[in-house]
């Protein structure tokens, strides 16, 4: 056996140098971290977007359809990329185009469009399964990721998508997130508010499309969605809040390769364990800082202005 | 006729029809009220909570529906607790399901493992996540089908406060109706649903089966009780067309005869009130419904 394999195999020496170095002599983690990297910059700054938009429903759609996408190109010969971009395009394309309702609740119909596309997309993708009748393993595969089996050709793909995608971001940016924060006054302003919608959908499914090939249809939801709810539970303002959400997104990949290396349990899972463990001290320092500040005001005050609580201890608060 | 005679032909089918109804019937009448509050999302992350139950009980060798059921119970109670609050929303949920399914991931590794005889190559996970109506027994049939009879009783018997409640909380709580209690109710008969649906269609589609009946019976009729109950009749029918399908053609799986046809009802009644709605209220409708209103969207309007 390979002495770099079986040094690795052995367990950490807990010396982050020595365990470091061991980690990244070999190839397939060294691609997955370069992986890893493309896919939580692109995945933080979209997912950002996505959140500030309260388009999670949607975004996990997106992410979930590349399955059927994928399984198709697997039934039909065609390579896997082709199939993750083609169905989460597709669905991004139905999603935005279907016609709202007539009756006046436009929102619930949007979120019946959106669950029967998911629903509809994963039984195609069991249809396709069982008309491949192939191995069941490579559902899985495709459910919950191979981020330990990228190759230098994926890498480069990757990479080209992310550039092509953050390109496109960043011309329509700024007036996607006019239209984002008040539709009604970007549009009075001929802001193409519809169209800048359609086209965040075809970001995002692009986004959804690549981080699945990587993470697995079922966990690339985890990366849009946690590093930008953290981020956004610290600061509101644009650019402070991107540029955290992609440190708390490469953080979180970073972090999850190299447990996962050390550990016997899958990467998914410590994706989404660790997101969420950010997650949660984001919004649990917000909370304690919110209370702290009030306290603060509270005590600075007279006592004339004091709230009906902090004047009658024991009787209203108890 | 035929119709009759097949379904009676072999007892896997016979328990197929009967559990599929039920549980049809269930999922049709939640799904109009969770299309009706906008909470598609909330069956959305209840489907992948589903998943992670059913494989921890497989993970840890418990019953597997020990597992389901209890997962959904749980996080339909979260739910109900979180939107009390107003700060919770999408996000939240959605942070708090992505992680769900990572446990899931992690407990779908450990079984997958751990028994290297029986369903070692993940069969078990991929039945959970897209469902295995015609491999029901006898009696797990009559328990699922028990239990939608519950779930479709329950929302019968609150029916009336329940969808004045999610047609307009403000008012409903005006009037003096318990608004909170039949939010914990709605959600708690959500994650019933959720456990029974699994069995039928899979975690992963059992969305289909709340949403599509529901959102093309919503775009039929705008009164609240119809709409409930063409839901419930539309997803039955998709159950009996998509079981007889998946059992004429063997290469179908069954979950995806039964979504395929909820799909194309939902199409079919999307094209249709499209065309009626663009001739006009002076055309001939086909619904006796208030009028269709023009395009109200102020955002589109504005953008032309």
């Amino acid at each position: 056996m390979n002495p770099l394999v079986s040094a690795a195999l052995a367990g950490p020496v807990l010396d982050p140098v020595v365990d470091l170095r061991r980690m990244l002599a070999l190839h397939f983690m060294v691609n997955a971290f370069r992986a890893g990297t493309v896919v939580a910059v692109l995945a933080a700054v979209v997912g950002w977007l996505m959140v500030l938009r309260r388009q999670s429903f949607a975004g996990h759609t997106l992410a979930v359809v590349s399955f059927p996408g994928a399984a198709a190109a697997i039934w039909l010969g065609v390579s896997a990329t082709v199939g993750y971009f083609a169905g989460s395009i597709a669905a991004a394309l139905v999603i935005a185009l279907v016609p709202r309702g007539a009756a006046g609740r436009p929102r619930s119909q949007e979120s019946a469009v959106i669950g029967t596309v998911q629903a509809f997309a994963l039984a195609c993708g069991a249809l396709f399964v069982s008309l491949y009748g192939g191995f069941l393993d490579s559902i899985t595969g495709l459910l919950f990721g191979s981020f330990l089996g990228v190759s230098d050709g994926q890498v480069i793909a990757l990479v080209v998508v992310a550039a092509a995608v953050l390109a496109v971001l960043a011309v329509i940016g700024r007036p996607l997130l006019f239209a984002t924060v008040d539709g009604g006054v970007a549009a009075a302003r001929g802001v193409p508010v519809r169209v800048l919608s359609v086209l965040f959908l075809l970001v995002l499914g692009c986004t959804a499309a690549e981080v699945s090939q990587v993470t697995g249809a079922l966990l690339v939801f985890a990366l849009l969605v946690m590093p930008a709810a953290a981020a956004q539970q610290v600061t509101a303002r644009p650019v402070a809040g991107l540029a955290l959400s992609v440190v708390f997104g490469l953080g979180v990949v970073w972090a999850s390769l190299s447990v996962a290396f050390w550990s016997p349990w899958p990467v998914g899972f410590w994706v989404s364990t660790i997101g969420f463990a950010l997650y949660l001290v984001a919004a649990g320092g917000r909370a304690a800082l919110t209370r702290w500040r009030r306290r603060g005001a509270d005590g600075r005050r007279t006592a004339g202005e004091r709230r009906p609580e902090a004047l009658l201890p024991g009787v209203v608060g108890a | 006729m035929t119709a009759t005679f097949f379904v009676l032909a072999h007892p896997f089918l016979t328990s197929a029809f009967a559990a599929g109804t039920a549980i049809a019937l269930a999922s049709g009448l939640v799904g109009s009220v969770v299309v009706l509050r906008s909470q598609v999302f909330a069956g959305d992350a209840l489907s992948h909570v589903a998943f992670t139950g059913a494989l921890a009980a497989l993970a840890f060798g418990v019953d597997l529906r020990l597992g389901l059921y209890g997962a959904c119970l749980a996080f339909a109670l979260l739910l109900a607790v979180l939107g009390r609050r107003t700060g919770a929303d999408d996000t939240v949920i959605g942070s708090v399901f992505a992680w769900v399914l990572g446990l899931g991931a992690l407990f779908l590794s450990v079984y997958t493992t751990s028994s290297s005889g029986t369903g070692g190559d993940g069969t078990a996970g991929v039945s959970v996540l897209f469902g295995s109506i015609l491999g029901l027994s006898g009696g797990q049939a009559l328990v699922d089908s028990l239990l939608a009879l519950v779930v479709v009783a329950g929302v019968v018997a609150v029916a009336r406060p329940l969808l004045f409640a999610s047609l307009d909380p403000a008012v409903a709580a005006a009037r003096g109706v318990p608004v909170r209690a039949l939010s914990t109710v709605f959600f708690v008969l959500l994650g019933l649903t959720a456990g029974v649906a699994t069995q039928a269609v899979g975690a992963l589609l059992l969305l289909g089966l709340l949403a599509a009946p529901a959102g093309a019976a919503q775009r039929c009729t705008a009164r609240p009780f119809r709409a409930l109950w063409l839901s419930g009749a539309l997803a039955v029918g998709s159950m009996w067309v998509g079981l007889t399908i998946a059992y004429l053609d063997p290469v179908v799986p069954p979950s995806f005869g039964i979504l395929g046809t909820a799909t194309t009802v939902y199409v079919a009644v999307i094209v249709w009130t499209g065309v009626a709605r663009r001739r006009g209220p002076t055309g001939t409708r086909p619904f006796r419904g208030p009028a269709p209103a023009p395009a109200t969207d102020p955002v589109v309007d504005g953008a032309r």
